[in-house]
């Protein structure tokens, strides 16, 4: 199955957009592209130089499809290694569809998921764990992720692995040694040298799972729960924060009509923030499972923001209000019992409308209230500090590895798993050559992640990740 | 004087020649066995055993094929002993001393008695090839013998050389001829030859040892036998081993005979096996250890020969005497003949099919230690696959190969013609992915039905291995279904220090402890009754133990294989061009080219493959 055909996808994101790349790939890509391309140069395709740009339009026979930039890659020094022409086109969806067609009419076939990349690796441009980093890269949306994808690129927690790898195969040929030679007179694996092996690899295989929950939120955004009633200034809050970064990243529309989740980029870490409607409004509503919807949200995040307005527990005289003070205290209360372990951020909206005393009194009650406002975007550096500390991205900045693929956290699981059952079976005696199945079952595991084990499985895995284009 | 065309012709009647023979004539092949001397037939050439660590599994692989090795093991047997019997049952090897003249006896006696088996005794000095397709063989008296395929099982006879100290002299074995001419003749057909070399250590007479000073070693209480036939018996008598040490003194003699030694002033060049080393070897390489043991074995019920296993030395032959008569017992010690080194022609088995047919020519096959093996039970059990496999092709039936997790013997053949070796290839329980399935107790469950299928395996032994597993499958179903009192197996438990059982419960959970055993499980009436009734032998004992108490292992080594046979699987095309694959490192596509794996498994497993090279071929395949 030696690939010959040339293949065609859209290699930006679909949808409308400024621009959009089409990308062609194959031994044909340069030769089927000439005839519908028009230089203002009067250049063709066929005579462009390797790596350079050309303006022109694209065109049905007599029809111009649109105006376009063609860049042309030769011979094998391109992304796949094969022949590859880049069409920059407008990024309408309409103009995408009609030029990718009009190619496929020619003789072009639409590329599968992850493809082009497939062909570069085919082609020697990259090895597997290479294909593999450059999948997350492309998923990776903020500068952490990216960081993560990158380290496992240059290699990251493999190295660790690979010499643990070694240092337990040599073990396990030791003991090899002392099966096929019990007769004769040789030198025996040192079963507690052995034993301090195992726990070193259990130290740091289960140091690797936990990160995997790091990796993950990282990877996907912190989710952070928005605790408060409609109008307590939400939304403005998202939005200060949002003008702070300018760093939007998807907008998308929870299951609830009141539910939106923003993704915010704060220092390079990305944040997810649930809005849930406020307790108090969902206990006074006749459906009681108002209350739990709301629980069952915050459930999904790892830290909680309480926003609190601020004004309504004082009157027009800046006297506080008590009853209206205690419902608020009752329901910070309500919150940090169901969710005593989560990082709670507790946030005195509008407090530009309260005066100092006003403050005092409050502070009086919640010695880690942060008085903000969201409208007048104060207190927004402060939130931002607050929501950092509580991640745990002490690891990403010592350099510490963290595991955010998901094909390697369950071989870290099982190798763990297998590495438990040698303990096990050391402790209990058990003899070399039945301990031998379960460490050889570890280094399979090993080998998974390090790539020096070969498993058909994973290929397609890999390549099946990628979406069109890639 | 022969026949017009013979189907096969085995050249050389050592322990491959001899299977080869025998496997190639039971499958109704009309075949010659030539050999340079009669006489010698399945000759020991080394030490006065079969068996061993992975080998003794070998052989009775061999034996669940229909092979003789195991039979006349088993009535040229003079101890028997099951090894690591502590260990878990991949481990279990059974091993035998044998007499070395009634080995060879019983050989020439079985092979008399098969039919379709022609012998002719002369040394073969050429092949007869035409368009790459073998027609016959030359002697050395000039007669041209015709046939369809020819078997080389030469040993060490190909230019053999026989270094003693700074002497040395041609020959194949102690006291016969090296063979000559069949080196060139492959060389100018484009075979790659290389050297290889091997040793032995010196005979003793026992009136001359004093074994009051050496510590005895005795076979097993209950001695065990390799055949699964009901041909053989097990030992009733036996005759022990000894065992004595080196020490300091015996050292420094030695080394007084390093500079006289082939292996340290530089006439032996080639490789020897680094898992047999020599004693100069041993003393050179672990300077610091102070003594190593040796095994005196004799040689027969009825000789007072002895052989010095961990002696093996090619040393000067007075060098030799003054340093063993340091040893315990050896004071006064008498030689039948000094140790030797000996250096041989084989050829890299790389060049070599799964069949052990050679790639260059057709109808050609190779067996032994003309493939870098060393061992009597790895060249049989060559010999046996190329009988076969011969037999088939002049059947023109499909041919006949074991898998790596199915025997020993695929392992053992699949890593010779996959990764080729630079030292005299000896098997290891290590070697095999999968031990825990390869043990000494299922052969006959994995081989015998498929040996049957291509008409080598009789119908008896058919019917052998059949009533046996039908009788270990309802016995291990007995133990899954049967309960037992706490009255009944407490006293039972309390005796092995096993926790007590508080409630009835199956007979298997308990049987599946680790210190339980079956003599423990047979105190229990219901056990030994059945036991009585179904007549169940050893064999189907041994067997139920296993299946009880490693049944996790076994089941978890049966998935692990599963994964492997998935890459088995992935067929690569014969006439594959890999110079298209770009991605694949130089160097492995220089390898898959030359030894043209049939699956991308076995790709995996030639050297200088990496698994980036394997999974850029699995893509190509389509995976």
């Amino acid at each position: 199955m030696i690939h010959t055909d040339t293949i065609v996808a859209l290699a930006t994101a679909s949808g409308s957009g400024a621009i959009a790349i089409i990308r062609i790939s194959g031994a044909q890509a340069l030769e089927l592209c000439t005839p519908l391309f028009y230089a203002k140069s009067g250049v063709s395709i066929l005579d462009q130089k390797s790596h350079s740009l050309q303006l022109g339009t694209i065109r049905n026979g007599e029809r111009i499809l649109d105006e376009v930039l063609v860049s042309v890659f030769r011979g094998q020094r391109s992304y796949t290694g094969e022949p590859t022409v880049e069409i920059s086109c407008h990024g309408s969806s309409f103009i995408q569809k009609e030029i990718i067609q009009l190619l496929i009419s020619k003789g072009c076939r639409a590329a599968q998921p992850g493809e082009f990349t497939l062909r570069a690796f085919l082609n020697g441009k990259m090895d597997l764990s290479q294909a593999e980093a450059v999948a997350d890269l492309i998923s990776s949306d903020n500068s952490a992720s990216h960081q993560l994808a990158m380290q496992q690129m240059r290699g990251g927690f493999t190295s660790q692995l690979k010499e643990l790898r070694q240092e337990l195969l040599d073990f396990a040929s030791l003991m090899e040694l002392e099966l096929d030679f019990s007769e004769e007179d040789v030198e025996f694996a040192n079963r507690d040298q052995f034993q301090a092996l195992v726990l070193k690899i259990q130290k740091v295989l289960s140091r690797l799972i936990d990160s995997f929950a790091v990796g993950n939120v990282i990877k996907n955004g912190i989710p952070v729960a928005i605790v408060g009633e409609p109008n307590v200034g939400k939304s403005t809050l998202l939005n200060a924060l949002l003008n702070e970064e300018r760093a939007i990243v998807s907008e998308i529309a929870g299951t609830t009509r009141d539910t939106i989740e923003d993704e915010i980029s704060i220092g390079g870490i990305g944040f997810r923030f649930i809005d849930t409607a406020g307790i108090r409004e969902t206990q006074d509503t006749i459906e009681g499972l108002g209350i739990q919807r709301t629980f069952e949200k915050i459930k999904q995040s790892q830290v909680i923001v309480k926003l609190i307005d601020t004004p309504k527990v004082f009157d027009q005289n800046h006297d506080l209000i008590p009853e209206e003070w205690q419902r608020v205290k009752e329901d910070i209360q309500q919150l940090r019992e169901a969710f005593p372990e989560r990082p709670f951020l507790l946030l005195a909206n509008k407090a530009d409308l309260l005066t100092d005393a006003n403050k005092e009194i409050l502070r009086a009650d919640f010695k880690d209230l942060l008085f903000i406002s969201a409208k007048a975007k104060t207190g927004i550096e402060a939130i931002q500090e607050q929501l950092l500390s509580y991640v745990d991205a002490g690891a990403l900045r010592n350099n510490d590895s963290i595991v955010t693929n998901s094909r390697h956290y369950n071989a870290l699981l099982l190798a763990l798993e297998e590495i438990n059952k040698v303990q096990e079976g050391l402790n209990q005696g058990l003899t070399t050559d039945l301990l031998a199945i379960d460490i050889r079952q570890a280094l399979y595991h090993f080998g998974e992640i390090t790539g020096e084990v070969t498993n058909d499985e994973l290929l397609g895995n890999i390549f099946a990740n990628f979406c069109i284009g890639k | 004087m022969f026949k017009d065309t013979y189907d096969v012709i085995v050249v050389g009647a050592g322990h491959a020649g001899s299977e080869a023979a025998a496997a190639a004539a039971n499958m109704g092949s009309s075949t010659l066995l030539v050999t340079m001397n009669l006489q010698n037939i399945a000759q020991m050439s080394c030490n006065p055993a079969m068996g061993g660590i992975a080998k003794g599994q070998i052989l009775r692989e061999i034996d669940a094929l229909g092979g003789y090795s195991g039979l006349v093991s088993d009535t040229s047997a003079i101890q028997f002993k099951m090894l690591n019997k502590s260990k878990g049952p991949a481990m279990w090897s059974p091993r035998v001393q044998s007499d070395r003249m009634l080995f060879s006896q019983h050989w020439r006696e079985r092979l008399e008695q098969t039919e379709n088996l022609d012998f002719y005794q002369e040394m073969v000095s050429g092949l007869i090839v035409l368009n790459n397709q073998v027609t016959g063989v030359k002697t050395s008296l000039g007669l041209e013998i015709k046939a369809k395929t020819v078997i080389l099982t030469n040993g060490t006879f190909l230019n053999g050389l026989i270094h003693i100290g700074d002497k040395n002299f041609g020959g194949g074995r102690a006291g016969e001829r090296a063979s000559f001419g069949i080196t060139k003749e492959l060389e100018d057909m484009g075979f790659e030859a290389g050297r290889m070399k091997t040793g032995t250590p010196p005979r003793v007479d026992g009136r001359s040892l004093d074994f009051t000073k050496m510590e005895e070693q005795t076979g097993d209480q209950q001695p065990w036998k390799f055949s699964y036939s009901n041909e053989t018996k097990s030992l009733k008598e036996q005759r022990s081993c000894w065992m004595s040490y080196t020490s300091q003194d015996v050292h420094n003699i030695l080394k007084e005979g390093f500079d006289r030694s082939p292996m340290f002033n530089g006439s032996i060049k080639s490789t020897g096996p680094r898992y047999c080393p020599s004693i100069e070897d041993k003393i050179h390489r672990f300077a610091d250890k102070d003594r190593h043991q040796m095994f005196v074995e004799p040689e027969g019920w009825n000789t007072v020969e002895y052989y010095v296993n961990g002696f093996s030395t090619s040393l000067p032959e007075d060098i030799q005497f003054k340093a063993l008569q340091q040893c315990a017992g050896f004071e006064n010690v008498k030689f039948f003949r000094p140790g030797y080194a000996i250096e041989y022609d084989y050829f890299p088995p790389t060049q070599l099919k799964h069949t052990l047919e050679t790639k260059l020519v057709e109808g050609l096959y190779f067996a032994g230690q003309i493939n870098g093996t060393t061992g009597y039970e790895e060249a049989a059990s060559q010999g046996l696959m190329a009988g076969i496999n011969a037999a088939l092709k002049v059947k023109e039936k499909e041919e006949f190969t074991l898998s790596r997790s199915e025997a020993y013997i695929g392992v053992l053949i699949d890593d010779l013609i996959t990764k080729g070796t630079e030292e005299p290839y000896r098997m290891f329980t290590s070697r095999a992915e999968y031990r825990t399935l390869l043990r000494q107790d299922n052969a006959d469950f994995r081989l015998t039905a498929k040996s049957f299928d291509i008409g080598l395996a009789s119908s008896e032994r058919m019917k052998l291995m059949e009533d046996k597993k039908e009788k270990s499958d309802a016995f291990v179903d007995f133990f899954k279904n049967q309960s037992v009192t706490t009255d009944e197996i407490n006293p039972i438990l309390e005796e092995k220090n096993s926790s007590k059982v508080d409630q009835q419960g199956k007979l298997f959970k308990i049987f599946a402890r680790p210190n339980i055993t079956m003599q423990d499980m047979r105190k229990l009436k219901s056990v030994e009754n059945f036991v009585k009734e179904h007549d169940l032998d050893n064999e189907v004992l041994e067997q139920v133990e296993v299946q009880v108490k490693y049944a996790g292992y076994i089941e978890k080594e049966k998935l692990n294989a599963d994964k492997l046979n998935r890459l088995e699987n992935v067929k690569i095309p014969e006439h594959f061009d890999y110079s298209l694959l770009k991605s694949m490192s130089f160097e492995a596509r220089e390898k898959l080219t030359k030894i043209k794996p049939r699956t991308v498994s076995q790709a995996s497993r030639v050297s200088g493959v990496n698994p980036s090279d394997v999974s850029v071929l699995l893509v190509h395949m389509g995976r």
